[in-house]
């Protein structure tokens, strides 16, 4: 960490990444893992001028009282200031002023299975002029709750900060805490964390491929993807003990050692995914019905991405580069010459794209881990210490980061920067660029995760 | 396309699956037949869930689980809805809207948990932002623990909400 003073806080470039405070500083990240913080003077900072520090310096103040001096979004991010019995005003969401405007209130409860929002759409007929979200409807306290136990007992929040990305979570925690107390993970639990994340990319990317065709009303895609999430997930369990391979990554490695015959049905769920893919691609391709909903669609222009530094499929549909398994990258990753697929068009068929084109290298991925897997043990215990760390894990969605201070063996203060946090403001402005009923599309590509960001 | 079309009608096996007996027993005393049918719509409200439980639920309504096969599918609407079906710890930020799906449902409803934050708060028990369990917002009739559960354990769960409803064991009395 490098303390600066104001002027250099607010002069620092680079490829923002997350903003927080605690009791005496505000901390920025900058890509690949660049940490710079500044003090607070009577509980405020500087603003800074970056287009993603919006929402982390609302987070600020909700969860901290913090202000961010100069700040143009004064909006709560969380914060709803409910009544005991749930009531609570609702704020004022401004409208374009122009003939004919009216708004469209959706949520907090959605039509489909999903997770709770708001968004308020401003409409001329058909055509959306502005989309707001208001979040924090998922707020669970999850920051207080970590804070005051040990790094173990923690896993167990880091792994439901967003549950589609567990594996993800739990690592980038755990990379935090061996950071904080200078402590390697066995050779053994990396390969087992690594594979585990890719089987995890592969459920989310396959089950989010068909939702989106789905919500296009293209029944077959979503009941063949569902179908191969499904096996990937009964994979998991034989080879786990869980689905969703939930708290199996701890600081220090991993819970359990992959079952006898897990080896084997991962193996089989792939190859019946890597057979039945290239002709679920070739349906997705010719389907003139459902190419006309997904190209064009949605579009996130590679200057936008680049201004949020998206990262992800989010950010790899619009010309984005990073991932964080390259940049700064984490073991093993580095002995498995990671192709990265990018694409500029940034509409909802680039998306899918990116994640049809990752499917098949997170296969070969695991097979080359599982064929590779070092003998050595599974855990060690982490020491207690004090420190501070920083930590990354790309999950399916982009790069998790997470932040810890441990002080004789407990925490005591965290931060947790989903990348949902970056890709949020680009749903709104991809939303705003297509008429009401592409709206389902357009979120489910980009798949911001409320929990993520509600903490 | 055709062939794997063919292939797939040709090869699906669904499982059997059947309820917990003691389970329907002690809902037929604590719940009464509900007269709803066999045939029911869920309606799902998350009030502060990780989105494991969407998940899994979504699975549930996969080609291995098929869920509409026993009568039971997700409806969009509250108004149409028979079961309202809770995930997440019930957070202070989504007790209104709770509420109100469930004020927009008409009688007779049955209310189910599904997961560990939604029978008891889960590992965010203690936590100021939220108040506990369902049972802190709304009478609770069934709860299916897990962290997440599993589809299947979901799907045994719904089924016994259906099975109960089969005849009544006893005069229907009024639920609460």
């Amino acid at each position: 960490m490098i303390l600066l003073s104001h002027e250099d806080w607010l002069a620092h470039r680079g490829r923002f990444i997350a903003l927080w405070t605690d009791a005496r500083h505000a901390y920025a990240l900058y890509e690949p893992g660049e940490l710079v913080a500044v003090e607070l003077v009577d509980g405020a900072y500087p603003a800074l001028p970056h287009a993603g520090a919006g929402w982390f310096q609302r987070l600020a103040r909700d969860l901290n009282g913090h202000t961010a001096t100069g700040a143009t979004d004064t909006r709560p991010a969380i914060e709803h200031s409910r009544e005991a019995d749930g009531r609570g005003p609702w704020p004022d969401f401004k409208s374009p002023e122009l003939e004919g405007v009216h708004q469209v209130a959706v949520g907090p409860v959605h039509a489909g299975i999903i997770e709770p929002g708001h968004f308020r759409f401003s409409v001329i007929g058909e055509k959306v002029l502005k989309l707001e979200a208001r979040l924090g409807y998922a707020h669970k306290g999850t920051l207080g709750m970590i804070r005051g136990k040990s790094p173990r007992l923690a896993a167990r929040f880091a792994a439901r900060v967003s549950g589609d990305a567990t594996v993800a979570h739990g690592t980038a925690f755990a990379h935090a805490a061996e950071a904080a107390l200078r402590l390697e993970a066995p050779a053994r639990a990396v390969y087992l964390r690594a594979v585990m994340a890719e089987l995890e990319r592969l459920a989310n990317h396959t089950s989010d491929i068909g939702a989106i065709a789905g919500d296009a009303g293209f029944a077959f895609l979503d009941s063949r993807f569902a179908l191969a999430r499904e096996r990937i997930c009964a994979a998991c369990a034989a080879a786990f003990g869980h689905r969703l391979m939930m708290d199996m990554v701890i600081p220090g490695g991993v819970a359990g050692d992959i079952a006898t015959g897990g080896a084997a049905a991962i193996l089989d769920a792939l190859d019946a995914l890597e057979a039945e893919l290239p002709s679920l691609k070739r349906v997705f391709e010719d389907y003139a019905s459902l190419q006309d909903r997904v190209v064009g669609t949605g579009i996130v222009p590679p200057s936008l991405a680049a201004t949020y530094a998206a990262g992800g499929y989010a950010g790899r549909a619009s010309g984005q580069t990073h991932d964080s398994r390259l940049l700064p990258g984490y073991p093993p990753y580095e002995t498995f010459a990671l192709y990265v697929p990018v694409e500029q068009e940034g509409d909802v068929a680039a998306r899918i794209r990116i994640r049809l084109g990752e499917i098949p290298e997170s296969i070969r991925l695991i097979r080359d881990m599982l064929h590779a897997l070092p003998d050595t043990p599974i855990a060690i215990a982490p020491p207690i210490g004090s420190g501070d760390g920083l930590g990354v894990a790309e999950s399916f969605r982009g790069p998790v980061w997470y932040w810890l201070r441990i002080e004789s063996g407990a925490i005591a203060d965290v931060f947790i920067a989903d990348p949902s946090t970056l890709h949020w403001p680009l749903l709104e402005h991809a939303a705003a660029t297509a008429i009401l009923a592409d709206f389902p599309l357009i979120n489910k590509s980009i798949n911001g995760s409320y929990s993520g960001v509600d903490l | 396309m055709w062939k794997t079309v063919a292939r797939h009608l040709l090869s699906r096996a669904p499982l059997p699956r059947t309820a917990d007996p003691a389970v329907v027993k002690s809902l037929r005393e604590r719940v009464g037949a509900s007269r709803l049918g066999r045939s029911l719509a869920i309606r799902h409200v998350p009030a502060g869930s990780c989105n494991a439980c969407e998940l899994e639920l979504r699975a549930t309504q996969n080609l291995v689980h098929d869920l509409t096969q026993y009568g039971l599918s997700f409806t969009p609407s509250p108004r149409h809805a028979d079961i309202l079906l809770v995930t997440g710890v019930s957070g202070r930020n989504m007790r209104e809207a709770l509420l109100q799906a469930r004020a927009a449902m008409p009688e007779p409803v049955l209310v189910v948990a599904v997961g560990d934050c939604a029978v008891d708060g889960g590992v965010f028990k203690g936590s100021p932002a939220i108040s506990g369990g369902t049972d802190s917002v709304l009478p609770v009739d069934l709860m299916i623990s897990g962290c997440p559960p599993s589809p299947a354990q979901i799907v045994q769960g719904l089924l016994s909400l259906i099975e109960a409803n089969e005849f009544p064991a006893r005069a229907v009395t009024p639920r609460r």
